[in-house]
């Protein structure tokens, strides 16, 4: 038993991009342990994802469907994560919202130790050791799990999404394990999407975060900045508790962790649960009034000035730059 | 009804990037930092008490509030503060922070509710200092329980708890029947986040957690406290995690301050090629 077993991400009969950085990690894994690594779809629309797992070089393609998968509850798909899981040596999956829920669940089911959130895979002889982010990212843990199975879930800013390049993979069709008794005493009733044109906050390239300085102009302030770059948009956990932006949009150690190529921190004064969740980025632009505004730490560029003067002089900027 | 909540002390989450490690790597150095309570848990005893009073003045209280923690004895501050806040009894199991992980914590924990039989088990979404995001979801496996993780309001309904989450992309509504387990998140503490069967729909709360008034810091001195020694609830205490080392995160190079929007302009376009 040396092998990885992928928990992938499904909504809408698509494989969401979250999976993608959980299989680049299966990839190493598996490599180091001395096993192959299979891809467990699951869910309403698996066997339509499944179609965009291949590719990626798993031995297998499992695909789980049943009516009772329509809505995700963590009671209703643990246990059928946890029976296949039981055949690998590492379950793996990504630390969004599906995995934080789902993935402790399984270990415990598996009786197995869980290293969530981590950042690095690293091979130590044939072991796996994990660095996983602690304390709003101010300390790194190396740790390991002690158990025959060990379920991990990574941090999707930290793995780079895997790219198809191998061949094809075997599906194989497995049998809905059934509902924990804990599924009967819980009932979905509803999602409210809050819907959006703009890239996923953890996939972008470009992101425009705002904070409670823009106030009842979040939108008016920030769209044109984000629409000229095609960038997605974040907010601090002030604009989103003052409800100038979606709950949704928080960047923070409590809330999305973003990496990308260029960050914007628009009128965020930069409190440490804040950077958590924006430090890894390439590139940082802080725009603050206040020159003393602890952002400006960790800007590669900043600039002191008042933001809703700035940033539409910055979107006319960015638009005759772009020409 | 009857509450459990889960309560860790953490170092001051506010001065997280003071903490040192030695040169050695062997350990997260917290020293010069405060003890607090995990906010998430604060957040959580708030949430609690509000579930188990009708919110109007004159106040009434309708259930039970029992606050738990795992440390050692110097934790038994953040309890006594937890009774001042409202709390009802404490429990301290008497346990070392480096000889625990979230498996055992939730292991113990579940013993504890099959003694005190709570109809809701509450706690925070993450402790900021480990940041696992796990305990609560281990707890409800154990016990075979539905559980409502990342809640932003909970509604009590008889016999359940109507639960909006905070997910990917928006939010979700669970309703759960009771017992079960719900770990909270940053919107709980709303005005209008949490209500009782006993509060008056269109009651609304201060923003945040509330402060305990000296009268009550002087009454919660009276208050149960009692401790649990933690082999008489997990008597297995091997570890399923465990840290070998630890490392400080790479420091960003000092950037630059703009004098206008055209230099930023024309750093982010020739010297960065970000645009
Ligand atoms: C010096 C040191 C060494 C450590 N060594 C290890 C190690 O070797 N392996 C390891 O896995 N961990 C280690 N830890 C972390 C360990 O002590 C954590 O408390 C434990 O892993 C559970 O917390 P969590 O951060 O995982 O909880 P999370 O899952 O993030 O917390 C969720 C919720 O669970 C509840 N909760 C969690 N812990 C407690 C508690 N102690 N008391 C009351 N409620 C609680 C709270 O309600 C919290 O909001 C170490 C910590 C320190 C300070
Ligand atoms: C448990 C917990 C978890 C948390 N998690 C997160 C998290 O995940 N993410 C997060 O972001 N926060 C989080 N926080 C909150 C964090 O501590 C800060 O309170 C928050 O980030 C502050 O948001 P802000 O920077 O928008 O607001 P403020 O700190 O109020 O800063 C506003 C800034 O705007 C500037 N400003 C004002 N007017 C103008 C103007 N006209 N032009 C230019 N600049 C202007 C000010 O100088 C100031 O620097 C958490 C807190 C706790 C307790």
């Amino acid at each position: 038993m040396a092998d990885v077993l992928v928990v992938a991400e499904v909504a809408e009969g698509k494989l969401k991009k979250t999976t993608h950085s959980a299989i680049t990690f299966a990839q190493k894994a598996a490599a180091t342990i001395g096993g192959t690594f299979s891809l467990l779809v699951i869910g309403d629309g698996a066997g339509k994802a499944a179609a965009e797992a291949q590719g990626f070089g798993a031995a297998k393609i499992l695909v789980v469907e049943d009516a009772s998968l329509k809505n995700y509850l963590a009671e209703r798909y643990a246990p059928t994560v946890a029976a296949v899981g039981k055949g690998y040596a590492v379950v793996v999956g990504t630390a969004s919202a599906y995995g934080k829920d789902l993935l402790p669940r399984v270990a415990a089911r598996l009786g197995a130790g869980y290293a969530s959130d981590i950042t690095e895979v690293i091979a130590d002889g044939g072991k796996l050791k994990y660095k996983r982010p602690m304390f709003a990212g101010n300390a790194f843990g190396i740790s390991s799990i002690t158990t025959p199975i060990q379920v991990v879930s990574v941090r999707q800013s930290a793995f780079a999404a895997a790219e198809p390049t191998g061949g094809p993979s075997a599906v194989e069709t497995v049998a809905y394990a059934g509902p924990s008794k804990a599924a009967e005493r819980v009932e979905f009733v509803s999602f409210d999407q809050v819907k959006s044109a703009r890239p996923e906050l953890t996939e972008a390239r470009v992101v425009v975060s705002g904070g409670r300085a823009l106030k009842e102009k979040f939108n008016q302030v920030l769209d044109p900045l984000a629409d000229v770059l095609g960038a997605a948009v974040g907010a601090s956990r002030a604009a989103c508790d003052a409800g100038y932006a979606p709950s949704d949009l928080q960047v923070g150690q409590t809330g999305k962790i973003v990496a990308p190529q260029l960050y914007f921190a628009i009128g965020i004064s930069g409190a440490i649960q804040h950077l958590a969740g924006m430090k890894g980025s390439k590139v940082i632009v802080a725009i603050n009034k206040d020159a003393d505004a602890p952002i400006f730490q960790v800007a590669d560029y900043g600039l002191v000035a008042d933001l809703f003067a700035t940033v539409p002089e910055l979107v006319k900027g960015i638009q005759a730059a772009k020409g | 009804m009857k509450i459990l909540v889960a309560l860790k002390r953490v170092a001051d989450p506010d001065n997280a990037n003071k903490v040192k490690i030695p040169a050695s790597g062997e350990k997260i150095d917290t020293t010069g930092l405060e003890w607090k309570p995990n906010p998430f848990d604060e957040y959580a005893l708030e949430a609690a008490l509000r579930l188990t009073e009708n919110g109007t003045q004159p106040k009434v209280r309708a259930g039970e509030v029992v606050v738990v923690t795992f440390g050692p004895k110097e934790t038994e501050t953040t309890l006594r503060a937890a009774l001042a806040t409202g709390a009802d009894k404490a429990i301290r199991v008497d346990a070392a922070d480096d000889k625990l992980d979230g498996d055992l914590v939730a292991r113990a924990l579940k013993a504890l509710v099959e003694k005190e039989k709570p109809d809701v088990v509450l706690m925070g979404k993450q402790a900021v200092d480990g940041d696992s995001n796990q305990v609560g979801q281990i707890l409800a496996e154990l016990l075979d329980w539905p559980m409502a993780t990342f809640a932003a309001t909970i509604r009590e309904e008889a016999g359940a708890l109507l639960v909006g989450r905070e997910v990917d992309g928006g939010v979700s509504t669970l309703r759960v029947k009771l017992p079960a387990v719900v770990t909270v998140d940053l919107r709980i503490v709303a005005p209008t986040s949490v209500y009782s069967t006993k509060t008056p729909a269109t009651h609304k709360y201060n923003d945040g957690v509330r402060f305990a008034a000296l009268p009550a810091i002087m009454a919660a001195k009276k208050k149960p406290l009692v401790e649990v020694k933690l082999a008489d609830l997990a008597p297995d205490q091997a570890l399923k995690v465990s840290y070998h080392g630890f490392a400080a995160p790479p420091a960003r190079k000092a950037g630059i301050k703009v004098k206008d929007v055209s230099e930023l302009v024309s750093k982010l376009k020739n010297e960065a090629k970000v645009l």
